[in-house]
């Protein structure tokens, strides 16, 4: 294959990632642009194959062996529930594939120019930032690392020195080369990627991911500089820039900025507003009330939160809302942009369940509709709907956008316990005169309903 | 391809990644974020080359390596996705 013709190929894999993007950004095409991209990456793998001397075979074949079958089970056995942390994990390979690239251009080329030399120690240690730091959020939310902010006191003094240390080491690479250089930059790097994740709380983990997956584009397209490849340098720059929107977008709707989210440490006085409201008086019910509640509404809308994911009450969910339009009920959902454990996640787990994504609001649409809506239904949802964020300028959430289920003419909220959610705080909403609380799991919980629907 | 010259590619695709994002709809976050995570898996380029022309053991470890991560990350990412976006429907005639 000719030199030109290998360029060729690699311009059109670029192309087809952004044209597979593109596609991502409506339902009805995202899957033909997932594939699209995919196209274009065995595309770019092929040609590398083709016009690169290969001696190693083995070694090659035997990587795409093992790195397949691992990537295709974990992708395929992954609960949907589970896909934030797989997200991050899936991450943290590819940014510690960029650095070992970089480690062996280092390791076994020729003595690299300066130039080369500093793109070298940014794709380390962006990638190697990248692998530690997805790796604790793995760990957060997977429950193994504690998922509160852990921090300890001169924490700001000591990342400072950390990123001076990686910063000096970096140096020491450009200017003597040299391998205990190069290891002290990885080192260095490696315990920066897990001092910086630490201290963020276990709810602002999706905006980490976003942000670690800017990281992982940015050591890719770093990478490209070392190797002089253009599609890396093309796939990474989009990645990075994708990523940084994903994060701003979801630091917004969580109303918290990028730094704020990075080095404010939230969540870590928690019960701060517990004792507020405790001991007022809650309206608990059964779910024959809350059959005849909503089985004689006209309108309906139901906010699934995270809590309905973990009680895997996706399905019953569908019975309930399946049965209520049997009765002629009409039934919405109302997606607040941070439900579930990341952006978009409470979308996926509905569309599990078979819930038409046509009837999938988003909050700006939805919020002025619940003066005129009969019934909330609100399952596993609380910080979203917690009206303290809007009235009560004392509290933590204060200023997060909500979604004003307090307006709708009959709240009922389905919950296990009074017990605050991610965020540590105690809603108001549970003890407002239109609302009725049905303390139960959320799937045993609306099986019940169902059951009580059916004989309605 | 001089430094300049990469440069000006990264900037560009920067400008069209961000242009290409800001367009998608909020369902789509999750499967867009998992896979844009695939695309940066183009890293694999560099890991295959790597691992094919090694020579010497550190060398080819360090490929090996470089080459299940990539795989990892690209296979897992883009087959994750696919799985996700399956599932997306409309209603029938709603």
């Amino acid at each position: 294959m000719s030199e030109s013709l290998a360029a060729v190929l690699y311009l059109a894999a670029s192309a087809l990632f952004i044209v597979g993007l593109r596609r991502l950004s409506s339902p009805s095409t995202a899957r033909s642009g997932n594939q699209i991209a995919a196209v274009g990456m065995l595309i770019a793998v092929v040609v590398t194959l083709i016009v690169t001397e290969v001696v190693g075979w083995r070694l090659i074949l035997g990587g795409i062996l093992v790195g397949g079958m691992i990537g295709a089970v974990a992708a395929l056995r992954v609960p949907m529930t589970a896909m934030p942390e797989l997200v991050a994990a899936f991450n943290g390979f590819g940014g510690g594939a960029s650095a070992l690239v970089a480690a062996a251009e280092l390791l076994t080329g020729p003595a690299p120019s300066t130039t080369t030399s500093v793109t070298i120690v940014l794709s380390t240690a962006i990638g190697v930032i990248t692998l530690t730091g997805s790796f604790v959020a793995f760990g957060k939310l997977r429950g193994l690392v504690p998922g509160r902010p852990i921090t300890y006191r001169g924490q700001v003094v000591v990342d400072v020195l950390l990123a001076a240390c990686v910063v000096g080491t970096g140096a020491w690479v450009v200017a003597a080369g040299g391998d205990l250089a190069f290891v002290l930059l990885a080192a260095t790097s490696s315990v920066l990627g897990v001092a910086r994740v630490l201290p963020i709380g276990g709810a602002d983990m999706p905006v980490v991911i976003a942000l670690l997956n800017s990281l992982s584009g940015m050591a890719a397209a770093a990478t490209g500089f070392v190797i002089q490849s253009p599609p890396l340098i093309i796939g990474g720059a989009l990645v990075g820039a994708s990523g940084l929107i994903l994060g701003s977008i979801m630091s917004r709707a969580m109303n918290r900025s990028l730094p704020d989210i990075l080095f404010g440490a939230f969540g870590s006085d928690e019960s701060m507003a517990l004792q507020a409201v405790a001991g007022a008086p809650v309206r608990a019910t059964t779910p024959e009330d809350v059959a005849i509640i909503l089985g004689y509404a006209r309108s309906v809308i139901v906010v699934p939160g995270y809590g309905l994911a973990v009680a895997q009450a996706q399905h019953a969910l569908k019975d309930v809302a399946d049965l209520l339009e049997e009765h002629s009920v009409e039934v919405r959902y109302a997606i607040h942009p941070v439900a579930g454990r990341m952006p978009g996640h409470m979308n996926v787990l509905l569309a599990e369940a078979d819930v038409p994504y046509d009837q999938l609001v988003e909050m700006e649409q939805i919020n002025s509709d619940f003066p005129h809506t009969d019934v909330a239904l609100v399952v596993g949802a609380n910080d979203v709907v917690n009206p303290s964020a809007r009235d009560d300028s004392g509290s933590p959430i204060f200023g997060m956008p909500i979604l004003e289920v307090d307006k709708a003419g009959t709240v009922i909220v389905v919950k296990r316990s009074l017990s605050p959610g991610f965020a540590g705080i105690d809603n108001p909403l549970f003890y407002l005169g239109n609302t009725v609380m049905l303390f139960s799991d959320a799937k045993q919980g609306l099986a019940e309903v169902a059951a009580a629907l059916r004989d309605l | 391809m001089t430094v300049i010259e990469g440069i000006t590619v990264f900037v560009l695709a920067a400008f069209v990644g961000f242009e290409v994002i800001t367009k998608v709809s909020p369902t789509l976050h999750t499967p867009l974020m998992s896979g844009s995570n695939a695309i940066s898996g183009i890293t694999i380029i560099g890991a295959l080359i790597v691992a094919g022309t090694a020579s010497g053991t550190l060398a080819g470890v360090v490929g090996f390596i470089a080459v299940v991560f990539a795989t990892i990350n690209v296979v897992g990412g883009f087959l994750v996705t696919d799985r996700m976006l399956e599932m997306f429907r409309r209603g029938d005639g709603r």
